[in-house]
């Protein structure tokens, strides 16, 4: 029997639990794509780094979500780090990916102009490549942020979680309405914020809105 | 299978056609109204026009790619639309400018792909592709176990026409064929292709938007307009000395007096003699054939007749023998078959009046002049005025 | 390093090895459970991508498909079949089967979509009937595509089991969720520890079942270690236990 009138009674707990998983994702993603820029554009300068570094990324994810936090407790502890170094390292290979193809993707003329007219690599990266790498750097944010909402979710087993801990919480005590909300929340959360991110996609190029497609 | 050597092919009908694609307007891209043509068997066809104006469409609608809105389209009497669509297809070759070889199979499995269809024993297919690859000019033992990825354009091209042809269809549909490769390239190709042509007179429906493959492939050319309309239909001399409306002599170009040259050879001018003295020739002798000659100027030779250079009277030393050292080379040197466009282009760039036609091993045969091309351009202009009629005289009552 | 000789001893203790906890007993329940969920879900999955790819209709689905899986964790499904299938094998199943189809059904849509439309429109005006099509070409220039769907599904599966052993099921989750309540770390990163491995090794499996299916002539295109397709039309989603 599954007691759906928990619920309104605890929206309250929702909420927090909500604030509590956008906070982790916000702080992963960020740390992640921060990470993740640097490191491509070390690649980017010395391509030679690409195989090992996105080889690491890789196996990072292809390890289980759980067995990673599980290497990383007898370290850290059962801690918000332990649950932020878990998630940053999911995002990394997207995110690396998606900036190489970005940057990849910038036509040789263009590059070739730009350095004609006289634009120091630096401001080449910044005011010509990047700005054209956007579309795809857009979509590794994407996949990369609601994925990370998703790992959220097994942070609750190592007492974090936000949404992943009431529905964790409501699974042990065999509250069933707290784990289905917790669950719908979540995939609302992540439905929003994939809506949100290819909207400031398009706000961040203007020029393929100009041409009429995406 | 018929030995090769006995070529079928199969007559090609358009019975009013139409292919609409919006109810409302006649004229949408690639529509086509009220075709009707026959291409007779063993003939390449080709259809030619701007972009949009239906060509594609009306070869796609052999095969039944496209189906037709209205009208008929016949195959040896029969209509298409009371055979199935699979045999149907499998009975017709057909070549499309991307070729879309199969990436995931090897050159020689690409080739057999209709006789695999069709059920052929493994050695026959094996047989057929080393022979149609060799058709090709590809040589099998190096091609066939290859992949398309590791061909080049060129060299795809030539496995698509093999592909068409592996089981030896009586019809062949080609869309724009050779657009896919460099000039250099297609013209090889193309010459290639009339070649085979030559050996297998297929029934071939031919697609360019160039108006110079057209005539240069075409036994017949069908020029369409947008809309899919039939401007004229007729052999590429009668297109080029004959255009039917403003529309097909602005389609043809202004140089359609030149495009003619390309129809016609050397060998069709009557050509004049050149007078010609061998190395070591006594200069009296010299100046005695001088004295016959229509040009100021002996042709100097070797012992097999072969061109070396022209010697200009006034070089001929008083006495003593003709040597290689007077001699000047300037000319072109052209064969019988040689297109009068081209021989016309090689005089102008030589910047010299006579060009040398030679045989196949070289030795001289005879002369052709500038003045001799514009002739034979003057001669047919002629003819056209006299049938358009500016001698004809207004129908009077008797 | 004390956490080595933890692991260490864990994993030199000849109890380890034997019986319903031990090693082999618990990777045959893993790796049955994955097998098992990856066939069904290749079963269900492939047809309907293929006729979606070929036929062009029901994209939505794929594209549907892409996105709610991208959306719901596979933890979120495990906790939800809970309450009604109860406990081990009941809730796991169907979860995971659900977990493994959209990376299945969309790759094999995107890879049939990605065929070169000039190579079909010569293999229809050849005379191949729409199954031909299908089977001589669309299916084999398409399968580097489909086995990168299969890979992803595949170590998801695997990874997400690990989690089957939250709702009571077995696998070799369970010496992660033991050792978590335990508060023993020696079986704690020992189970990670096989559990990481298990997944690369799927990985480097399905590696090995694409090159030997995949025709030679279709090497040098991509993706090559393979990505598999991310249906916003982009980025290639990558391969990876990442939803777990």
């Amino acid at each position: 029997m599954i007691r759906w009138d928990w619920i309104p009674g605890n929206i309250g707990q929702l909420a927090a639990a909500l604030a509590d998983h956008v906070v982790l994702t916000g702080i992963a993603v960020s740390v992640g794509f921060a990470l993740s820029l640097l490191l491509a554009l070390i690649i980017y300068r010395r391509r030679a780094l690409y195989p090992p570094i996105a080889g690491v990324a890789g196996i990072l994810y292809t390890i289980p979500s759980l067995a990673l936090f599980a290497f990383l407790v007898p370290f850290t502890g059962l801690s918000l780090l332990t649950a932020e170094i878990g998630l940053v390292s999911y995002t990394l290979l997207i995110l690396i990916r998606n900036i190489m193809a970005g940057l990849d993707s910038v036509a040789p003329d263009i590059r070739e102009a730009a350095e004609g007219m006289g634009y120091t690599p630096f401001q080449r990266l910044v005011r010509v490549e990047l700005p054209l790498a956007t579309p795809l750097i857009i979509a590794g944010l994407r996949i990369a942020t609601v994925t990370t909402i998703g790992l959220v979710m097994v942070t609750a087993l190592i007492g974090e979680g936000g949404l992943g801990q009431v529905m964790l919480r409501g699974f042990n005590f065999r509250n069933y309405a707290a784990v289905y909300a917790g669950a719908a929340v979540t995939v609302a959360l992540a439905i929003v914020v994939d809506l949100l991110l290819t909207g400031l996609g398009r706000l961040a190029t203007p020029w393929a809105r100009a041409r009429g497609g995406t | 299978m018929a030995a090769p050597s006995a070529p079928r092919a199969s007559t090609v009908e358009f019975r009013h056609v139409t292919k609409r694609y919006d109810s409302r307007a006649k004229k949408t891209p690639g529509a086509v109204n009220d075709l009707s043509l026959t291409v007779p068997a063993g003939k390449i066809c080709v259809l030619v026009g701007p972009s949009g104006c239906g060509k594609t469409t009306s070869l796609k609608m052999v095969n039944r790619l496209i189906d037709p809105t209205s009208g008929q389209i016949l195959i040896d009497g029969v209509d298409i639309m009371t055979r199935d669509v699979t045999e149907l297809r499998r009975s017709i070759g057909y070549v499309i400018q991307q070729v879309g070889l199969f990436p995931h199979q090897t050159i020689g499995e690409n080739v057999v792909t209709v006789p695999r269809l069709m059920g052929w024993p493994k050695a026959r297919q094996r047989a057929r592709a080393d022979e149609l690859l060799a058709l090709v000019g590809l040589e099998p033992d190096s091609y066939r176990d290859r992949y398309p990825a590791q061909l080049s354009g060129g060299e795809r091209q030539r496995v698509g026409v093999a592909r068409a042809l592996a089981a030896d269809p009586p019809i062949m549909l080609m869309d724009e064929p050779f657009g896919a490769v460099d000039p250099i390239v297609r013209e090889r190709l193309q010459n290639e292709f009339l070649r085979l042509q030559e050996e297998l007179a297929k029934t071939i429906l031919f697609v360019t938007h160039d108006i110079d493959e057209a005539i240069k492939m075409g036994d017949l050319v069908a020029v369409l307009q947008n809309g899919g309309i039939l401007a004229q239909f007729g052999p590429p001399e009668e297109i080029l000395a004959r255009p039917a409306s403003d529309f097909v002599a602005r389609f043809v170009g202004a140089d359609r007096g030149l495009k003619r040259l390309s129809l016609s050879r050397v060998g069709d001018l009557e050509l004049r003699p050149v007078v010609t003295v061998p190395v070591g020739e006594d200069v009296a002798e010299a100046r005695r054939r001088l004295r016959d000659a229509p040009i100021p100027y002996l042709l100097l030779v070797d012992d097999q007749n072969r061109p070396i250079g022209w010697v200009p009277d006034d070089d001929i030393p008083a006495s003593g023998r003709v040597t290689e050292e007077l001699a000047i080379p300037m000319s072109p040197l052209l064969d019988r078959r040689t297109t009068l466009k081209d021989a016309l282009s090689m005089l102008l760039d030589a910047n010299v009046q006579a060009g040398i036609v030679v045989d196949r091993n070289r030795r001289v045969e005879s002369l052709i002049t500038v003045d001799m091309i514009a002739e034979w351009m003057r001669e047919g202009a002629a003819d056209e005025q006299r049938v358009d009629g500016v001698a004809e005289p207004a129908t009077v009552d008797a | 390093m004390d956490i080595v000789r933890l692991v260490a001893d864990w994993f030199a203790d000849p109890a380890r090895w034997t019986g319903t906890d031990g090693i082999p007993n618990r990777l045959i329940e893993h790796v049955g459970l994955s097998g098992f969920v990856v066939l069904v879900a290749l079963a269900i999955a492939l047809p309907v991508g293929l006729y979606i790819g070929h036929s062009g209709r029901g994209a939505i689905i794929a594209i549907g498909a892409a996105n709610l899986g991208r959306a719901v964790p596979s933890y979120a499904l495990l906790l939800m079949f809970f309450p009604i299938f109860g406990l081990g094998f009941g809730t796991a199943f169907p979860a995971l089967v659900l977990l493994a189809i959209p990376p299945v059904l969309t790759n094999t849509y995107v890879g049939l979509c990605d065929v070169d439309r000039d190579t079909v429109e010569a293999a229809r005006g050849m005379g191949m009937t729409e199954w031909q099509l299908l089977r001589i070409v669309e299916l084999p220039i398409a399968l580097p595509v489909i086995v990168a769907g299969a890979r992803t599904a595949a170590v998801q599966v695997v990874a997400t089991a690990t989690l089957a052993a939250l709702v009571a099921g077995g696998g070799l989750g369970r010496y992660i969720v033991d050792g978590f309540a335990l508060q023993d770390d020696g079986r704690l990163l020992g189970g990670a520890i096989l559990v990481a491995l298990l997944a690369l090794a799927t990985e480097r499996l399905f590696t090995l079942v694409e090159r030997r299916l995949v025709s030679p002539g279709l090497r040098g295109a991509p993706p090559p270690g393979g990505p598999a397709y991310e249906f916003a039309g982009q980025a290639p989603l990558p391969v990876g236990s990442a939803g777990v």
